[in-house]
């Protein structure tokens, strides 16, 4: 289950930056995930909430912010989102792309503190 | 009571692993050592199929190394050794994939430079495998072809990052009524262009075509050493 120990890292990354910033609470987290992070969104919201007892982030909530696969297309010479994970290819032009440059994201954006 | 706020951050939570990743690509370059990560689920041959491919390098006069994942046991590292080759096991203690860390901690003592070739057996695990850089050159995922044609469409990011793939058990389509090229559509509609390879690590079938496969790689990697090291693949920030 590596959702837990991403949960962890979470939390604890959250909580440092409180810390920094002199938050007594975290209310909560924005976090993006690509469509390509490997990220089960299930797993990962209840390992949040077991992550998240006994710190300044309990309680709080977690958004999770989707990113779409989104590859470079040579023929058409822009980037293009993907319909499907399960179909790199252009929607527009039909063409496969390997070349990914959105969707393995797995960070957090922002916090909200109090 | 103080107002509620927003901090930015954008901070990827691989961070830390992305970083000693990068440090460990580092060491393989300047020792001039060929890193390979074998991912797949669960029993797809990658031990036997190292085994095969440790033996057939030192044959060839070639010095591999390997480091192999387990989450409780040594048996695996036991069968490698017989190759004669160093062989170190990683007991991840139940985590179910290898981290950057654990293979700094478990290089301590090597002499890279002793090594032309380092292959990493990760732990069987089709999905969190793929979200932890190694700093190696060649990430290798194997399809056996008892798992069907399918499991790319299920798994599709470990088969992305992928720098090449390996149909395993090559011995037992038949009977499987495994249809490679089912497997290969699929393959490619989740990672276009992805080179693939036929092999049975039981009756030597095409472990020959990978050895020279490797061999090559290696070579245009050495030559290539000084145009500076590759990205990270995973979780890269924009
Ligand atoms: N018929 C056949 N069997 C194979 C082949 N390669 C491996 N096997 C068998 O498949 C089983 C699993 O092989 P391993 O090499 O242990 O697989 P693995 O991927 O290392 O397994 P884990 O480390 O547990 O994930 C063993 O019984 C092997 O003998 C092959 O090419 N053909
Ligand atoms: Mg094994
Ligand atoms: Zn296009």
């Amino acid at each position: 289950m590596h959702e837990l120990s991403l949960a962890n890292r979470l939390v604890q990354l959250a909580e440092a930056t409180a810390t920094e910033a002199g938050a007594q609470r975290v209310i909560a987290v924005t976090l993006r995930v690509g469509d390509l992070s490997g990220v089960a969104l299930d797993a990962l919201r209840f390992a949040y909430d077991v992550a998240a007892a006994g710190t300044r982030l309990e309680g709080s909530r977690l958004e999770l912010r989707r990113v779409g696969v989104r590859v470079f297309c040579n023929p058409c010479q822009r980037e293009v989102e993907l319909l499907s994970v399960q179909n790199f290819r252009c929607p527009l032009c039909g063409t496969p792309s390997g070349d990914v440059r959105a969707g393995r994201e797995l960070e957090i954006e922002s916090l909200e503190v109090e | 009571m103080t107002i509620p706020r927003i901090l930015e951050v954008r901070q990827g939570l691989l961070k830390k692993n992305d970083a000693i990743a990068a440090t460990l690509r580092t060491q393989y370059q300047t020792a001039g050592t060929f890193v390979v990560n074998l991912v797949s689920s669960p029993g797809t041959g990658k031990t036997l199929f190292l085994e095969r491919t440790l033996a057939a390098l030192r044959d060839r006069g070639y010095r591999p190394a390997a480091l192999v994942g387990d989450l409780e046991t040594d048996n695996d590292a036991l069968r490698l050794a017989r190759s004669g080759a160093p062989v170190r096991q990683i007991n991840t203690h139940g985590i179910c994939h290898l981290e950057a860390d654990m293979i700094e901690r478990h290089l301590v003592g090597w002499n890279l430079t002793d090594f032309d070739f380092l292959f990493i057996e990760n732990v069987g695990n089709l999905v969190c495998t793929s979200s932890y850089d190694l700093g190696e050159h060649l990430r290798v995922v194997l399809l056996a072809v008892t798992e069907g044609e399918d499991k790319p469409l299920k798994y599709p990011t470990l088969f992305n990052t992928a720098d090449v793939g390996l149909i395993t058990k090559a011995d037992l389509a038949a009977v499987c009524e495994f249809d490679p090229l089912i497997a290969e559509r699929n393959i490619h509609a989740v990672r276009p262009g992805l080179p693939l390879l036929t092999v049975s690590a039981k009756t030597g079938l095409g472990m020959a075509a990978w050895f020279d496969f490797l061999v090559a790689h290696r070579h245009q990697h050495n030559t290539a050493r000084s145009e500076g090291c590759r990205e990270s693949r995973v979780h890269c920030q924009p």
